[in-house]
């Protein structure tokens, strides 16, 4: 057959063709992979810049979220719906005292089941080497259903260990910090003795001020209060009750107190130290800046990339093809780099979690928290492509052919 | 009587690089058939590449008229200009300007991705163009590894991908040898000859100027000669018009 009739019979093969078949995957997926991995060097630098944002950002936001879940520990963890709090108590830690009447005007209100007196209050703990630490004390009653920390290690129980005269419980985390090495050791708060009756596990402070819990009666000796002194009284509204009719009624009943629902106190608790003290603020400072180093390192090899490309960009326009043929392109390579990257940076964030998982204030990173970093840093990738596609979009057809 | 395929009629173009316009084509009328193969030829700076970008749709003139198959393209935007070159037009470059991370086939499989074809139907039609063309032993190579006349039959299979009714093509024996430039030529006088395609070339090798079926020549922006039966041109004709 002739060169004439061979090509003729190619190309009429395909003359006609409408298009409209399944396309299966794009041609330009490839060509944006192939255009990644043609530099290798360049391809690597990218990733581990892309995965180093994704750890700056991963641990940033962690840290952020142990930081949220923290300040508001004892809140979450207290099992009340309800508490009562002297009037403008910022958050749970910085208590005032209240009149411990307040726990019987509580529950002479309809739809109260139980209310229950609460103690919190900074303490001066003294380690046999001398050391002094500050603690925070919480006062409950043994038989109390709410305020205790749900993680006590099986066989032990809060009502034996809380009814010793003398027994606090502290946390294992911070056991070495305390100075505490086992059971029944006798240590010191506020110059009076204590004994350590038991240890709970994962109740993390931000203030590196351990919680130490016993009875009432104890931290109201420990603190050298007087026996009518509370901080909060927490509230379990009967089954069935609507919270906020029953805060409606306790407001009314005691105007001079603050009311509020256990949400409501743990998210102000967490606004506080977060807004408030700096410390959140710079946590977010430091995530954001993490974002944009990784926007200012994608954008830059996107950039790179698509500058090397640009000539081949000019003959698929010189050829006809549509600006979003190229946008696609320069944009799953975004994608390509942002999912790799990511993969690599959480997976190296989930090693650092687990790493460090025993330390006083680990990161946070849950799955769901995970998962949306990888989103942001594909999403970061692909507003990093904007400054590429800016360029495409000027391309001239006609510049192939000088 | 024959029917242009492109048509332009006073076209003028100037390209506004400094305090004051550079015209670089005057008053041109130039036609273009089906089935024949179009010379443009001149000195460097004379304008034939920029008629070419003119002709192919790649450039509006500043003043003038260009038809394709009797319609006036003036009026049309650039994406709807890409979408009449991605119909119409097959483009050779000088530098083939092949994709570097692409192999043979896939180079082809963009233009038929453009069109919207499906993968592995673009792709048994890649590889059938490229036998057509002499490469099918060439397929998955990339373009760094082959040489300058296969790459160049590469760029020829891409941009008869399409089946497109006419080419274009910019110096495309520039970078070749003597062997390969001709039957590279060859084989683009095949396409216009035998299929009825018009193809408009744009050259300075005087080797190649005896297979068009017609030559204008340009000088200073202006058509300085229409050569009709330029196969019958001595090569010091040949040389003179360039």
């Amino acid at each position: 057959m002739s060169l004439g009739k061979e090509i003729g019979r190619a190309t009429r093969q395909f003359a006609g063709y409408s298009g409209v078949a399944w396309r299966g995957p794009s041609l330009t997926l490839l060509i944006a992979w192939r255009n990644l991995v043609h530099d290798r060097i360049r391809f690597g630098v990218t990733l581990v810049g892309i995965a180093f944002s994704t750890i700056l950002v991963g641990i940033q936001l962690g840290m952020l979220l142990n930081f949220l879940q923290t300040t508001s520990t004892v809140v979450d963890r207290a099992g009340a719906n309800i508490w009562v709090a002297a009037h403008g108590v910022p958050s749970v830690d910085l208590a005032t005292p209240i009149d411990g009447r307040r726990r019987f005007q509580s529950v002479a209100v309809e739809g109260v089941a139980a209310a229950e007196p609460y103690l919190l209050h900074f303490g001066f703990w003294k380690r046999a080497d001398g050391i002094r630490q500050i603690v925070i004390l919480i006062g409950v009653e043994p038989g109390a259903e709410m305020g205790l920390p749900l993680t006590l290690p099986a066989g032990q129980s809060f009502r034996e260990a809380l009814s010793s005269p003398d027994g606090i419980i502290i946390d294992r985390l911070y056991a070495e910090k305390l100075g505490v090495t086992g059971l029944n050791q006798l240590v010191e708060i506020n110059d009076r003795r204590a004994r350590v009756v038991g240890f709970t596990d994962g109740i993390r402070t931000f203030t590196q001020s351990p919680y130490v819990f016993t009875s009432l009666r104890n931290a109201r000796w420990l603190l050298g209060r007087s026996d009518d002194v509370i901080t909060y009284v927490l509230i379990r509204v009967v089954a069935g009750q609507d919270p906020a009719a029953v805060i409606e009624r306790l407001s009314a009943r005691m105007p001079d107190v603050d009311v509020m629902t256990s949400r409501e106190f743990a998210s102000s608790s967490q606004k506080y130290w977060l807004l408030t003290t700096g410390a959140g603020i710079s946590i977010i400072c430091s995530s954001l800046l993490a974002l944009f180093v990784g926007v200012v390192i994608v954008a830059q090899t996107l950039y790179a990339s698509t500058m090397d490309r640009l000539p081949e960009y000019a003959v698929i326009r010189a050829m006809g093809g549509p600006r979003w043929y190229l946008y696609k392109i320069v944009i799953e390579q975004a994608v390509i780099g942002g999912v790799i990257g990511s993969a690599v940076g959480i997976a190296a964030v989930l090693v650092l979690v687990y790493l460090g998982r025993n330390m006083s204030s680990p990161p946070l990173v849950p799955a769901w928290l995970a998962l949306g970093i990888g989103a942001v840093t594909v999403v970061m990738c692909v507003g990093a492509s904007l400054v590429s596609i800016s360029k495409i979009t000027s391309i001239d057809p006609v510049k192939v052919f000088r | 009587m024959k029917r242009a395929v492109i048509s332009a009629s006073g076209v003028s173009h100037s390209f506004d690089t400094g305090p004051t316009p550079v015209t670089v084509l005057r008053d041109i009328d130039v036609e273009v058939y089906a089935g024949e193969l179009l010379m443009l030829v001149g000195p460097s700076g004379s304008g034939k590449t920029t008629l070419l970008h003119i002709l192919g749709r790649l450039l509006s003139p500043s003043s003038g008229v260009v038809t394709l198959y009797g319609k006036n393209t003036q009026a049309l935007g650039e994406e709807e200009l890409a979408a009449l070159r991605l119909k119409y037009f097959g483009f050779i470059f000088q530098a083939y300007n092949l994709f570097p991370v692409l192999t043979a086939t896939e180079n082809v499989m963009v233009m038929l991705d453009l069109l919207g074809v499906s993968r592995q139907i673009a792709r048994n039609r890649a590889r059938e163009l490229l036998k057509s063309v002499g490469l099918g032993h060439r397929l998955d190579a990339f373009p760094s590894q082959l040489s300058s006349g296969q790459r160049q039959r590469v760029a020829i299979a891409r941009a008869l991908a399409g089946d497109p009714k006419i080419l274009m093509a910019d110096e495309p024996t520039a970078a070749l040898d003597a062997e390969s430039g001709l039957r590279a030529i060859e084989l683009l006088q095949i396409l216009a000859h035998q299929q009825e395609r018009a193809v408009v070339i744009v050259t300075h090798d005087p080797r190649i100027l005896h297979f068009g079926d017609r030559v204008i020549h340009l000088e200073d922006g202006q058509i300085a000669e229409r050569l009709a039966a330029p196969r019958d041109l001595s090569p010091q004709h040949a040389m003179g018009a360039l």
